[in-house]
């Protein structure tokens, strides 16, 4: 096996012995807990509330600063991220996130600042948001953001109640949202509780939307569409601009769900598609790292018609060039408890100063580029469904391995994990059969790419029965996810 | 090619010529040439680090962080000790995804693990997710929960709730329909109504104006009108008080900042969720349950999937996907670092320094408690002269003085808070008063 960059197998990740819980670890009397001098009077519980209240002192566990350190660190030995290896999950856009970002966010004068202190004391604060939300209308090609949401489920929500703001403003009563069979669930799910029904539209033989159907399901009934342009098979939508003409010819709105936006930074906008309402995930795009599955951000940009909807309040740069707090004329409200994840959009803009406008678009050509590479290279060896020019990640199935020996797309995932790699997505999107999703990202270099390509290739030459043992070498081997639904034990409490 | 674009012009070449292709522009011959961006995003061109970092200095020096905080109203000044900091920021928990390949997220698993064991503790619940985006939200969530079960769609909301909570609630209550009454306080506590069918109550403890609500009325109330109890709390009060579960809530929900995230203008912070196990299959958002491998070495995977909406879709519990992982684990190793004897201690010194602030406060002339209730860290004042101005003219004297409320000041305080700063402020309080 030729030594090739970006995998994970020459680290010692792979320690067997289980690691106990904090409360297993601790010891009755021990603490790690210290508190400054407050030179206060030492009143009691029962001086302080009444003693009816009072409860005796709620178990917790029980460690010195040295075990805590411990176990948490011997935890992050037990856990792949990106910093250690090739991470490509398609649609989660696990790229390496510069480490300025990360000094950005620790700034004490961005971090120490009480989100209820007025605006003439966090003027750099109210600055950074103007800024930042210009740069992403500018990206997207809208007119006015919110940057409250804090993810991308919680902006298609938001994006949700302003098509139903806007429509019932116009006097319309509006039922139903059209998604693609390739949506991601959040969608629907969004639907649902922004109070519509869902119609899903079928793809086509291309893997994109059918027009045809389309319109088929066009009626007054229809308040919008979301898509994600490229759509969760990487492929883009080449008639994005007749499905925006027949569902704006029938009153409806156009939803973006920004998931896939780093396919196309400075390439394509989805305002100049038609779109009305977008999200973004500044988690997938924008240097936001995923924390093992959140924080993110998903700040919502609008067209001009959408602007007065918007939740508020948004920041705004005044005539005298000072910041402000101003709430949208007919806002639906507020969709957070305050200003919306900020340090995660601090970190956003730090990455937006860095790229700029030209380091934008190579994002986008880094990334397609590697991603149509990655199908180049594995057909033959996995069926492709949708083989034709992709954008930043492409879908393949396993289809042909499980015909022949039973290896279904969940093997290939552990197989790869014992090759030192994260695997791709697995059995999404839903109308992929064994669907594989590779989104290799800009930032993995040719030989990691290669290394990754060629241990797929390994694993499709090599499969067998005995990969439904794998993994064989990570911290613990295939878990029983049914026992774990069973036998719920969601808290060391719970333990039998 | 850019900063962290790693590809040589001459991999780039190759990798094009090897597809065919002899220019990056043909990656795009896909997206219509209408919709291609003839000039390029009108942004500035990308600068070095060291420039990037310069500029955000400067701008995050144009906020004062200077101020001594008395604020609170869901986000508190608390200490960070070094070893949370050093610990939760290393880049295997910074830089992971969901742990989809449960083989390969072990750590962030078992820390999710322990840290929902840690919240159902503070709630007196069962059973807690993995997190929801914050306080507000997750009250959100919580209401959804409540008219599922009850299948009854209104819901008798405290005024005693964060303003910016309750705008919230509000918000998505336009999406499902839900009716929202508004319930008014009397003398600092719920003043529920006497009739009615609600799906769920909702109160806050202690709650805006720092008092402690009756949560033992609270559920008599819920009890004798069918309704679920929901509980949003402040999870430090557990250190001192009662939890809401002991008091017979059904659902638990929080804004877990405090448990070591800095006050970052507002975010990211944490939205704590427990339920009784009754709801589980209600349950919003991911959750870890301890499972075994198949050599039988104890393990952890997220469970009961079939709640999410990747799987039930537009039948799902709720529509969360990416959560707030990184402060739940957060939040796990400062109550690990706290500890049984830590969290008592944390809970006792706010509640000493906020009784301190309290009497030093009402000595002034013309200061008065706005409610009678007993409070834990955080009270509110009548004073002469609205909230806003006082707040402004206290940013002069060096502090950031409280919360404005109607007829008064909200003002918190925490185990950060010394006798010499808490004697400052009240004089400067005396002085920006007369
Ligand atoms: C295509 C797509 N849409 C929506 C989402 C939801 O975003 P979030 O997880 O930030 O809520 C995701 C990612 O998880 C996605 O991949």
């Amino acid at each position: 096996m030729t030594i090739a960059g970006g995998r994970a197998t020459s680290i010692p990740l792979m320690g067997r012995d289980e690691e106990p819980t904090i409360f297993e670890l601790s010891a009755p009397g021990r603490s790690a807990a210290r508190f400054r001098d407050q030179d206060l009077p030492e009143w009691s519980a029962h001086e302080l509330v009444p003693a009816d209240l009072v409860s005796e002192p709620l178990h917790l566990s029980e460690a010195s600063e040295r075990d805590v350190v411990g176990h948490f660190t011997r935890l992050s030995h037990r856990q792949y991220s990106v910093d250690l290896g090739a991470y490509p999950l398609g649609s989660c856009t696990m790229k390496y996130n510069p480490k300025l970002c990360d000094d950005v966010a620790s700034l004490p004068g961005l971090a120490n600042v009480h989100p209820a202190a007025p605006a003439h004391l966090t003027q750099g604060w109210l600055e950074l948001l103007v800024g930042l939300g210009d740069a992403l209308c500018e990206v997207t090609g809208m007119k006015a953001i919110t940057l409250q949401p804090p993810a991308g489920a919680a902006g298609e929500l938001t994006g949700l109640l302003l098509m139903r703001a806007w429509h019932e403003a116009q006097g319309r009563q509006r039922t139903k949202v059209i998604i693609p069979d390739s949506a991601h669930g959040t969608n629907p799910a969004s639907v649902t509780l922004g109070g519509y029904d869902t119609v899903t539209v079928p793809s086509d033989e291309r893997g994109l939307v059918d027009l045809e159907a389309l319109k088929a399901v066009l009626d007054e009934d229809v308040a919008g569409i979301m898509l994600t342009n490229p759509n969760t098979l990487g492929l883009f939508e080449e008639e994005i601009v007749e499905i925006a003409a027949a569902v704006h010819e029938v009153g409806g709105l156009l939803y973006y769900d920004g998931a896939n936006l780093n396919a196309i930074l400075g390439v394509t906008r989805p305002g100049d598609m038609g779109f009305d309402i977008v999200h973004m995930n500044l988690h997938k795009t924008f240097a936001v790292p995923h924390g093992g599955g959140g924080p993110g951000a998903g700040p919502v940009a609008v067209s001009e018609r959408l602007a007065a909807y918007l939740p508020g309040p948004v920041p705004v740069r005044t005539g005298d060039g000072t910041y402000a707090w101003s709430t949208p004329e007919r806002s639906i409200g507020r969709v957070h408890g305050w200003h919306g994840n900020t340090l995660a959009l601090a970190r956003a803009w730090s990455y937006i100063l860095l790229n700029g406008g030209d380091g934008l678009r190579r994002v986008a050509e880094g990334a397609v580029l590697n991603a149509n590479w990655v199908r180049e290279q594995l057909r033959g060896h996995y069926d492709i469904p949708f083989d034709r020019p992709n954008m930043h990640e492409c879908v393949v199935s396993a289809r042909n391995l499980k015909k022949a020996h039973g290896v279904k797309a969940l093997d290939v995932a552990k197989r790869l994990l014992e090759e030192g790699f994260h695997s791709p997505t697995v059995y999404f999107p839903l109308i992929v059969e064994e669907a594989l999703m590779i989104e290799p990202t800009e930032t993995e270099s040719p030989q990691t790419v290669a290394a990754l390509v060629e241990a797929l290739i390994r694993i499709a030459e090599g499969a067998s029965e005995a990969d439904r043992e794998a993994p064989r070498t990570t911290p613990v081997r295939r878990v029983d996810e049914a026992r774990a639904a069973r036998q719920l034990i969601p808290t060391f409490d719970a333990r039998p | 090619m850019g900063h962290y674009v790693p590809h040589t012009d001459e991999e780039l070449a190759t990798m094009l010529a090897s597809m065919g292709l002899s220019s990056l522009d043909e990656l795009f011959e896909v997206v219509p040439a209408a919709l291609r961006l003839a000039s390029g995003l009108d942004l500035p061109d990308g600068r070095s680090e060291f420039d990037v970092l310069d500029e955000l200095e400067a701008v995050a020096g144009r906020n004062r962080t200077d101020l001594i905080c008395f604020a609170g109203g869901g986000a508190y000044d608390h200490d960070i000790p070094s070893a949370v900091k050093r610990v939760a920021f290393r880049s295997e928990f910074v830089t992971a995804y969901t742990p989809y390949q449960p083989e390969v997220a072990q750590g962030v698993l078992q820390a999710l693990f322990e840290y929902q064991t840690m919240i159902a503790r503070l709630s007196g619940l069962e059973v807690a997710n993995a997190s929801l985006y914050d306080g507000a939200t997750a009250c959100v969530e919580a209401i959804n929960l409540a008219v599922a079960a009850t299948g009854r769609q209104t819901v008798w909301l405290s005024d005693g709730v964060h303003p910016t909570w309750r705008d919230t609630v509000r918000t998505f209550a336009a999406g499902t329909g839900h009716d929202i009454v508004d319930v008014p306080l009397s003398d600092g506590r719920t003043a529920w109504p006497e009739t009615g069918e609600p799906g769920a109550l909702l109160v806050q403890f202690p709650n805006r104006l720092g008092c402690i609500e009756d949560l033992a009325e609270a559920r008599k109330v819920a009890d004798r009108t069918g309704a679920l109890l929901l509980v949003a709390f402040d999870p430090v009060a557990s250190g001192l008080l009662r939890t809401p579960g002991s008091f017979g809530a059904d659902v638990v929900v929080g804004e877990g900042q405090p448990f070591g995230t800095p006050l970052s203008f507002g975010g990211p912070y944490l939205g704590l969720f427990a339920c009784r196990l009754e709801h589980v299959r209600r349950l919003p958002g991911r959750l870890v349950g301890e499972t075994v491998d198949v050599e039988g070495r104890r393990a952890y995977v997220t469970t009961l999937r079939t709640r999410e909406q990747d799987i039930r879709r537009e039948k799902a519990s709720s529509n969360v996907c990416t959560n707030q992982t990184l402060i739940a684990v957060v939040a796990a190793i400062q109550l690990s670092f706290l500890g049984t004897a830590g969290l008592r201690e944390l809970a006792l010194r706010c509640a000493r320094a906020s009784r301190y602030t309290r009497e030093s406060l009402l000595a002034i002339d013309g200061v008065e408690p706005l409610a009678s209730a007993p409070t834990f860290r955080e009270f509110a004042v009548r004073l002469p002269v609205n909230g806003e101005t006082i707040v402004d003219r206290m940013a002069e004297e060096g502090f950031l003085a409280g919360i404005p409320t109607d007829g008064g000041l909200i003002v918190a305080a925490t185990e950060k808070r010394t006798r010499s700063e808490i004697d400052a402020y009240a004089d400067a309080m005396r002085k920006v008063l007369q």
